[in-house]
């Protein structure tokens, strides 16, 4: 979104939300209709299940509905309700179980170095009608589930949602070093996890980097 | 000032977010033009974010917009009903 239409979209935003103020709530359903996809994506970067998630995306629209009065326009509508339904998905793993993961990742957080990405020397490009592709799918969702869930919540905000670092950082109540070091970590992971597996089954067969060298 | 690949590495998620200082990015386009290794980590990390932001990938649940208007509606209406 470019900072215009982003403007537009802000005003037109205030207004419908103080018609639903004013009584016309039914336009609630106008007002969160293109953030669907948000909410549900948000939700399950957290809770990582559909069921859970869809659960969560509900409550956290009619949690928004209840609050609406509370909503101050110094930020974006979007970063609070992405706000809102970050902390409905937390609520909900809280009671589900696993502090002990969760403790396990923030430990990962100090470590140095080893966030290298997977060495190739050259790639050709993957066109996005592969995505066709029911198996080529499932690989990337996996890929992605399978980050530690400090990671995959930052990838989901920045790079599936395409927030910015601010509203990010704001949305899961950490710094914007951290989003960015998460981030950078998270890209590298995939990198890692899913360039090889990507040129082996896409690409037609190149004489690689390893392959031009005879000593190995 | 010469990079190696280590230190291009470490800065390739901001070099995609064009977030990295202008002399900064200097630098890692030089090393990239003679460094076939780091180009394809950057075009592989590229392609692979295109990827998996492409809506097909994550898809929400069959019938979930629906569920999501009938949950609202409901709750919008029993509000109509306290009133009463």
């Amino acid at each position: 979104m470019n900072a215009t239409t982003g403007a537009a979209l802000q005003r037109n935003e205030a207004e419908l939300i103080a018609r639903i103020l004013s009584g016309e709530k039914e336009l609630f359903h106008d007002l969160i209709r293109p953030y669907e996809r948000m909410l549900y994506l948000t939700a399950f970067s957290v809770v990582k299940n559909e069921t859970d998630a869809e659960e969560c995306a509900q409550d956290a629209v009619v949690n928004a509905y209840r609050n609406l009065a509370k909503f101050r326009g110094d930020s974006k509508f979007s970063t609070w309700l992405v706000t809102i339904v970050v902390n409905e998905a937390r609520q909900k793993l809280r009671k589900t179980k696993r502090a002990k993961e969760e403790s396990l990742d923030e430990a990962m957080e100090g470590e140095e170095g080893e966030y290298t990405p997977m060495p190739l020397t050259d790639w050709r490009e993957i066109p996005s009608e592969a995505l066709e592709r029911k198996e080529l799918r499932e690989v990337l969702r996996k890929a992605v589930e399978e980050l530690p869930d400090i990671y995959r919540q930052v990838f989901t905000l920045r790079d599936l949602q395409e927030m910015n670092v601010a509203d990010t950082a704001k949305a899961l109540g950490v710094n914007e070093n951290i989003v960015k070091v998460r981030l950078h970590r998270a890209r590298m992971m995939l990198q890692k996890n899913l360039a090889p597996y990507l040129k082996k089954t896409t690409a037609p067969e190149r004489k690689g980097f390893w392959g031009r060298m005879p000593w190995r | 000032m010469e990079m190696i690949c280590k230190h291009v590495w470490a800065r390739i998620s901001e070099y995609i977010d064009q977030s990295v200082p202008s002399e900064v990015r200097e630098d890692i386009e030089r090393h990239l033009e003679h460094c076939e290794l780091c180009s394809a980590v950057l075009d592989s990390t590229r392609n692979i974010l295109v990827l998996t932001a492409d809506n097909r990938t994550f898809e929400l649940p069959v019938g979930f917009s629906k569920r999501l208007h009938e949950r609202l509606a409901k709750e919008l209406g029993s509000e109509e009903e306290l009133k009463k």
